[in-house]
């Protein structure tokens, strides 16, 4: 295998992985304020035709993510009114979410079936992109790639290092207590939900602008719900998604070079990977008790209203 | 109060002439309807969007075709995003039931629900895209793709300097494989030497899986694909990384000016229209239909205008046998991956044996998946 295939094979993991990384940390900034949001995949697609009409309609594809970004929020706004605000049983709206969201992106859509555009440009610094091996590992991606990285680091010192951090992990933990020392419980679990809404729409736009330039219906092909099968894979800790949307991206992108070298492994088993594998992990912590009090906020799922 | 009378009076007189008129209205109606046929009612069943850029867009394509060329003696209407099992025999049924005489079911999963709806609605003709059953008033249609595909791979063969070429392909299932072969025999006409490297994406539909098989191809030495999957990311790869692509389905120029060879499309329209006009004129008979490059059905259109002349000139020799007949893409002598001759000379694969296809011919990189 020569240096041009692993840095082709690098490259695709990384464009597989980066929409997984944006779904994945905002669905676990979701989390962790105790809020099971099952409506990436919905949220995702919707982000993705907001990105794609707006980018195509003003040639502008920062004002395309920034469409998608808050389509995505309206998606998560939606939820939050129902769950936080109505105690609706968060399972269920989640799944509604998604249902909606599939529906609502194919009938927004059917205009912007089949056209192209132009896709996010890869980036080429002066010097570092040239540089053999290196440039084109390190500094030929596009911007959203760093940007994933960035907002990595940024959510990972967000949870471990801040206040606000601190404040979130609490309201995941124990609303009650959080309410009763005075910490506004419902307006945390709402910025939570809209950042993980905000993140979904922008994965979504990754997906129909730099991925695939294109729209057509259900484009995601169910990434939404890998990156939600991700978080749990990660146990809830940020440096574990990132790992993990690598993982899971290369894995794809392995089986087919396998195929193209003669090897064979069935791409079933393959697609099934990542939700087995997240079956396994759930398995591994419930008997890891310690694990499970670090890692799973406790509130998770549940509904909690500051007057009940 | 003679006022109110006239008022009266005239609101009688007015409903007597509306009443006349009506009359008058109907009956010429009537003798108009007895004069011209009533319209041919033909209904069309989608498994997807009309607008999806593929499948279903050829479809509705050629609906409106045979709107065009019958006019009013047809009246055709379709129902689209019909999923397979028991949604579509309620809509098949209640189509037949509105009165439509001719159903044309474009799906392969349609396939228990047409035999269902056909036997309760003998008189309705009821036409299955690409299945296999038939009945008395159920007939079956196929487009030949690898006629298609055989060209693509004549064009492709003459463009690569790699000899290498690369095939995004879904299921291993006959369709898609016959697909391959045709692709490799096709570039192997113009090329011996040519190898084709297939990926199997187990998916019809997945544009982001589809990218990515296809930059695999392009990374292990591919500079001329194929696919045989619904969106067209592989034509937008190849585009992107300055190699050639294949249309497939419908013309991806859009997303590849520069990289599509040709687009292989499959044009229902002629077919539509004689199935219509057989019904009316009571000559149709229930059947199996093949159709391919020779009836039209099957076309490779939009080549590339840098395509050189050699190139060229053996694309139009071949397209020019398929369209007479004097030449068909399973005929011998063929080899298959392990050497043995599959297809003696002078001979040809027929129907049955190409719909269970399952071996790959020799020029085909890696093994088949079992």
């Amino acid at each position: 295998m020569s240096v041009e295939t692993l840095i082709a094979m690098l490259a695709s993991t990384t464009a597989a992985a980066t929409p997984l990384i944006f779904a994945a940390l905002g669905e676990l900034v979701t989390e962790r304020a105790g809020v099971l949001n099952l409506g990436v995949e919905g949220t995702m697609l919707v982000g993705a035709i907001a990105g794609f009409a707006v980018g195509l309609t003003t040639g502008s594809l920062t004002l395309g993510y920034l469409a998608a970004a808050l389509a995505g929020v309206l998606m998560a706004l939606i939820f939050a009114v129902l769950t936080l605000q109505l105690q609706t049983n968060q399972v269920a709206t989640g799944l509604a979410l998604t249902l909606f969201g599939v529906g609502l992106s194919a009938f927004l859509g059917k205009s912007f079936a089949g056209q192209p555009i132009a896709g996010l440009p890869h980036l080429s610094i002066p010097l570092l992109s040239d540089i053999p091996v290196l440039g084109p590992l390190l500094f030929r991606f596009d911007i959203l790639v760093y940007a994933s990285i960035a907002l990595y680091v940024a959510v990972q010192w967000f949870l471990s290092r801040t206040r606000g951090g601190l404040l979130l992990r609490a309201v995941g933990e124990s609303p009650a207590v959080a309410h009763a020392i005075g910490h506004p419980v419902q307006r945390v679990r709402y910025a939570a939900v809209l950042f993980g809404g905000a993140c979904s729409g922008i994965a979504g736009a990754y997906l129909s602008t730099a991925l695939t330039p294109m729209w057509v219906e259900g484009l995601s092909a169910g990434r939404g719900w890998i990156a939600l099968a991700l978080v749990v894979f990660a146990t809830w800790k940020p440096l574990r998604v990132l790992a993990g949307a690598y993982l899971f991206g290369g894995v794809t992108v392995l089986q087919l070079y396998a195929q193209g070298f003669g090897l064979h492994v069935p791409s079933e088993f393959l697609s099934m990977l990542p939700y087995a594998a997240t079956v396994v992990v759930l398995v591994l912590i419930c008997r890891d008790r310690q694990t499970i009090l670090l890692n799973q906020p406790a509130s998770l799922g549940k509904p909690f209203h500051p007057e009940l | 109060m003679s006022g109110l009378h006239t008022l009266r009076r005239l609101t009688r007189l007015r409903s007597t002439l509306t009443a006349a008129l009506f009359a008058g209205f109907s009956a010429f109606a009537y003798a108009a309807g007895a004069q011209a046929a009533e319209p041919l009612k033909v209904a069309f069943v989608y498994i997807g969007p009309v607008n999806d850029a593929g499948w279903n867009a050829a479809h509705e394509k050629g609906r409106m075709e045979l709107q065009a060329a019958l006019g009013d003696q047809v009246k055709t209407s379709y129902v689209e995003n019909v999923s397979e099992g028991a949604d579509a025999e309620r809509v098949i049924r209640q189509l037949a039931a509105d009165g439509n005489k001719l159903i044309f079911a474009t799906s392969f999963g349609y396939m228990q629900a047409a035999l269902k709806v056909a036997r309760m609605f003998p008189k309705t003709v009821f036409m299955h895209a690409t299945g296999y059953k038939t009945a008395k008033n159920l007939g079956v249609y196929e487009a030949s793709t690898y006629e298609g595909a055989y060209l693509m791979g004549v064009l492709a063969g003459g463009m690569t300097k790699s000899n290498t070429l690369g095939y995004v392909a879904s299921f291993p299932i006959p369709e898609v494989i016959r697909n391959v072969d045709a692709f490799t025999l096709g570039a192997q006409s113009v090329n011996p030497k040519i190898k084709t490297k297939v990926i199997w994406v187990n998916t019809w539909y997945d544009p982001g899986k589809e990218r990515q098989a296809a930059e695999t191809l392009i990374a292990q030495g591919a500079d001329a694909l194929c696919q045989n999957t619904d969106s067209p990311a592989t034509a937008q790869v190849a585009e992107q990384k300055g190699v050639y692509a294949c249309g497939w389905d419908s013309d991806m120029k859009k997303f590849a000016p520069k990289a599509q060879l040709a687009a292989s499309v499959v044009d229902w329209g002629p077919f539509y229209i004689k199935t219509a006009k057989d019904v009316m004129a009571g000559t149709w008979k229930s059947g199996d239909t093949q159709w391919g490059v020779a009836e039209g059905m099957v076309k490779v259109e939009s080549l590339l205008p840098t395509i050189p002349a050699t190139t060229r000139k053996a694309f139009d020799a071949k397209e020019q046998a398929l369209h007479d007949g004097s030449f068909q893409v399973f005929q011998g002598p063929i080899k298959d991956q392990s050497g043995a001759v599959k297809v003696t000379a002078g001979s040809a694969l027929d129907e049955t044996q190409l719909r269970s296809l399952n071996w790959y011919v020799d020029g085909v990189d890696g093994a088949l998946p079992k």
